[in-house]
């Protein structure tokens, strides 16, 4: 005699465990795998905090990427109770040990008064957009909806702004600064891919704005036409929550250091020289900062910029898409970044080497006495440029390259 | 023997090397030898003091002197010196 649909759900709720949502909610945190088998489109309208959405038609092949380890708690919930059951039933035939399903479903929750949360609705464009983010874990629509909503401010839109700036539009992160004062010259065009050939002379903010927009229309690129310094570092930096330091003059990476630390954003640093490159992450007070690291600025011989010494293109290329990896892990809070390490770069070995660094604990910028001398509206004293670069120089002239003094 | 590894903008002053082999027991041994074996790298490295400048990173094994023993740091056989001047190109 075949069996009825009450026939199987009578066998179901005799194998599988039921808990209440009031048990549920009692769970601590990562207490079980908690699994919604709706459908996406029930997902969307809302679900458990901290939830995985795996809907029904997929838990058999899914399962095992989501939980590897079968015997581990998972509860499963739907809308009222009954298609978890029978997902459940599919776990226990693959091996999962410690399954059970939330009575009453998400119906039940929400009437009980427990915290539900609902997911950034992604476009169908934006789904498809960003489908290869979306398939990712770590990244998933949560992820996306936080690049979506994130603002990352790049200093020079160059060598080193060009991959990252293209990358991060590329990603969805919504809200893109870009600070340069300067105009496309056909010199650049040799590693800056943000600007074309027919945009020679153009302003390189305009140039990057096309160039971003026409990539990905979710970016709202914010020009800032203006060199940083003192009187406008503190008004273009606030509200960003990363900035890619990008510049190509000591003056304005301890200029931008010492804002970023004192509002406390991260800096993505990187510089370049010919074939090398160094990068780290500068994340106030949790690593050291662009002054703990060098607290005095090279005399100008010793540091020439690409202008003065050239570099392949393709260096700049890679240690801005670096940035823009580090500036991503910031902005979605996943991974290990480079904080309290420098990465160098050797193009002609193709080598990477990492050296650890430290916080200073006499830092006039970061340490815990300059902190406390800020909050009390008396800085510490920092050199100024030119005279840390005029003590630098006082002694013997520097030479590159053994050339002229 | 110590391998110190020559940045490239300090590489014109070191004769080109990428890397030199020198004896020292100290960081201030191997520098030594080092400024002596090339001397237009001194003034690049060394403050008037005697001291390292303070715009080049020298770190041993991956490590920062500043945060071991400075100039003082003792070497070993097979160790690794690495000098890492400020660079701001972009």
């Amino acid at each position: 005699m075949p069996k009825t649909y009450a026939d199987l759900l009578r066998e179901a709720r005799a194998s599988i465990r039921e808990v209440t949502p009031q048990d549920v909610g009692a769970l601590p945190p990562g207490g079980a795998t908690i699994v919604d088998v709706r459908e996406a489109s029930e997902w969307e309208q809302g679900h458990l905090p901290d939830a995985l959405h795996i809907s029904k038609s997929y838990v058999e092949q899914q399962i095992e990427g989501a939980v590897p380890d079968r015997d581990a708690p998972v509860i499963l919930y739907c809308a009222g109770g009954v298609r978890s059951l029978f997902a459940a039933q599919s776990l226990e035939q693959l091996g999962y040990t410690n399954v059970a399903s939330m009575s009453g479903g998400f119906q039940a929750w929400k009437s009980a008064g427990l915290p539900w949360e609902a997911p950034v609705i992604l476009s169908a464009e934006q789904k498809q957009r960003y489908s290869r983010h979306l398939l990712i874990p770590e990244v998933g629509s949560a992820g996306q909806a936080r690049l979506l909503g994130s603002k990352a401010l790049l200093i020079g839109a160059g060598g080193l702004g060009s991959p990252a700036a293209l990358y991060l539009a590329a990603a969805g992160v919504g809200t893109i600064g870009i600070v340069d004062f300067d105009v496309v010259d056909l010199s650049n065009l040799q590693r800056q891919i943000l600007h074309t050939n027919d945009r020679i002379g153009e302003r390189k903010v305009e140039s990057a704005r096309k160039t971003l927009e026409a990539l990905n229309p979710d970016v709202k690129v914010i020009p800032h036409e203006e060199m940083l310094v003192a009187d406008n570092v503190d008004r273009i930096i606030t509200g960003y929550d990363v900035i890619v330091d990008g510049t190509d003059t000591f003056e304005t990476r301890y200029l931008l250091n010492d804002a970023a630390v004192a509002k406390n954003i991260p800096v993505i640093h990187a510089s370049v020289f010919r074939f090398e490159g160094q990068l780290t992450t500068f994340i106030p007070y949790e690593g050291p900062c662009y002054r703990c690291l060098y607290p005095t600025p090279p005399p100008p011989e010793l540091a020439p910029g690409c202008s003065v010494a050239g570099v392949l293109g393709v260096v700049p290329g890679i240690m801005g898409m670096l940035q823009a990896n580090e500036a991503l892990k910031v902005l979605l809070g996943i991974g290990e970044t480079l904080a309290g390490r420098l990465l160098l770069f050797d193009a002609l070995d193709s080598t990477f080497t990492e050296l650890k660094l430290r916080r200073d604990p006499a830092c006039p910028v970061c340490s815990t006495e300059a902190v406390a001398a800020r909050a009390e509206g008396r800085p510490l004293p920092i050199p100024s440029f030119a005279a840390a670069g005029a003590a630098a120089s006082a002694g013997e002239p520097f030479i590159l390259g053994g050339g002229q003094a | 023997m110590s391998t110190v590894w020559i940045p490239q903008v300090l590489r014109a002053s070191a004769g080109g090397n990428k890397q030199v082999e020198l004896a020292g027991s100290s960081v201030g041994e191997v520098v030594d030898a080092l400024v002596a074996q090339y001397p237009s790298l001194r003034g690049q490295l060394l403050a008037d003091d005697g001291g390292l400048n303070r715009f080049v990173n020298v770190y041993v094994n991956g490590q920062d002197v500043r945060y071991l023993d400075g100039l003082s740091t003792p070497l070993g056989d097979a160790d690794e010196l690495r000098l890492l001047p400020a660079m701001a190109g972009g």
